[in-house]
């Protein structure tokens, strides 16, 4: 039987917001690919509009695992449907951090690459990178390794735990480097104003397709949600329809 | 009873577990030797005394590190013999409390691997500190309770896991990451003598109190989490 639930289905909205995206990423694309030549790294520096907003937006991911793993501690017996959503919420957002943190760090190893001649520098940003990184893959694979009646609250707790480790970290790693100054780059670098509309346009390309891969899995986790909770339903006893003549 | 008696109970409970059977304390002792033996086995510390200084306060809490690990799953798994732990959920005493009971037991029985392991390691490592070390004293303990306590939190949230011996390190490094950063390099610079060591200790202190107020607050959830 083919399933014509109406929900199932890609709504329109979804599909124009896409679209949109797609058209931004490539207008992006272009412009990243017709900024002018930078005068030391030639083509390669092209990488740092793609890097730069990746890496960025890999810090504004947390914050949303974080608030929804709070209100889901907040919802969980106040309202148990709107803290599933919650859980939902922030199970998307701690996959996508760890997407956009690889990206970042793919990017910045490239980078580092073509600027200093290196393919990794413990210097303060990246150690603090990877150490974002390592945090949010040990979420995932904390939600892996999780029996399913305790994925929710035991995720939720170490996200709140990541969260107030996050700013502690960025601190640290900060202070550390600050006493051993790192040789490969300081602290202010200046991004000439040529290349800022590349930049501007790859930040909202990326921005709208992080949005993009969010709601996606926001929505297949909570059809993961449905459908396992009519599965609960129909095996348990209670709901189960008898024969009403049993032959013995 | 008030909330201090419910947790002396809890600790001299442990205390007592642990005097009757001495599990726990000499495998982490054991355990935290053979890593000394095998870290020296990577440079060679007499010929050169200030690699040793260098990088000996991070084998030292390395060590400690993988010995706690092996320990603090066990600290929980004793609770699951004849459903204690469902005992313990349904005791009227406050969740919190068997918290800080357990982990201040277990910080008392890494005290006691660090009391013995820190002579040993100034030994084998030929270790005569340049900076003060009776700061040692004062980072020490800051340091084994940061492990600690977080230690003892996760240790109890990956309790009804399967894998949970896996699954204990895998969330324990990353969180104390900066607490790790800060023992090592308050310990490093205690022992070259070379930078100050307080915005380290300043740093451990303060993580200790935001990780011990948040795994206080949050205990009671990971307790009844099924």
């Amino acid at each position: 039987v083919i399933n014509r639930d109406k929900s199932r289905r890609f709504p329109v909205w979804a599909s124009l917001y896409l679209a949109l995206t797609i058209l931004v990423l490539v207008f992006g694309f272009y412009k990243a690919m017709s900024a002018p030549r930078e005068a030391t790294m030639g083509n390669l520096y092209r990488v740092f509009f793609y890097h730069l907003p990746n890496a960025i937006l890999s810090f504004v991911f947390p914050y949303l695992n974080g608030v929804a793993a709070f209100l889901y501690l907040f919802w969980r017996t106040r309202n148990p449907q709107r803290a599933l959503a919650a859980d939902a919420f922030a199970l998307a957002a701690g996959e996508v951090t760890v997407l956009y943190a690889s990206v970042g760090l793919a990017t910045g190893t490239l980078w580092g690459r073509a600027a200093w001649g290196i393919w990794w520098a413990w210097d303060a940003r990246m150690t603090t990178y990877l150490l974002l990184w390592l945090l949010y893959v040990s979420y995932l694979m904390l939600r892996r390794l999780t029996s399913e009646n305790q994925k929710a609250i035991l995720s939720a707790v170490l996200a709140i735990f990541a969260a107030i480790d996050v700013p502690i970290c960025f601190m640290s790693i900060r202070w550390w480097r600050t006493q051993h100054p790192a040789p490969v780059f300081g602290d202010g670098g200046e991004v000439a104003k040529v290349f800022l509309p590349a930049l501007f346009w790859n930040f909202i390309a990326w921005a709208l397709w992080g949005a993009f891969v969010l709601g996606l899995r926001y929505a297949i986790e909570r059809r993961r949600q449905r459908n396992a909770l009519a599965e609960q339903v129909s095996s348990s006893p209670q709901s189960e329809p008898r024969p009403v003549l049993e032959v013995r | 009873m008030n909330y201090a008696q419910h947790v002396l109970t809890h600790l001299r409970k442990d205390l007592q577990l642990e005097w009757r059977a001495r599990e726990l304390i000499n495998g982490m002792l054991f355990f935290a030797l053979l890593v000394v033996v095998v870290f020296s086995l990577a440079f060679d510390p007499t010929s050169y005394p200030s690699i040793a200084r260098q990088i000996s306060g991070g084998l030292l809490w390395v060590g400690l590190l993988f010995a706690s690990i092996t320990a603090l799953n066990q600290s929980w798994a004793r609770e699951l013999h004849n459903q204690v732990l469902d005992a313990q959920r349904l005791a009227p005493s406050p969740a919190s409390a068997l918290f800080v009971g357990k982990a201040i037991a277990n910080l008392i029985f890494v005290s006691v691997i660090e009391i013995v392991l820190a002579p040993v390691f100034a030994i084998f490592y030929n270790l005569h500190p340049l900076g003060q070390a009776w700061l040692l004293l004062v980072i020490l303990p800051l340091g084994t309770w940061a492990l600690i306590v977080n230690g003892t939190f996760f240790a109890a949230l990956s309790l009804r896991t399967r894998n949970r011996e896996l699954l204990l390190p895998l969330v324990l490094c990353p969180i104390a990451m900066p607490a790790l950063l800060a023992m090592i390099q308050a310990t490093t610079n205690v022992l070259t003598g070379e930078l100050d060591p307080s915005l380290w200790i300043k740093l451990l202190a303060a993580y200790d109190i935001v990780f011990t107020i948040a795994c206080v607050l949050l205990f009671e959830t990971v307790l009844n989490a099924d």
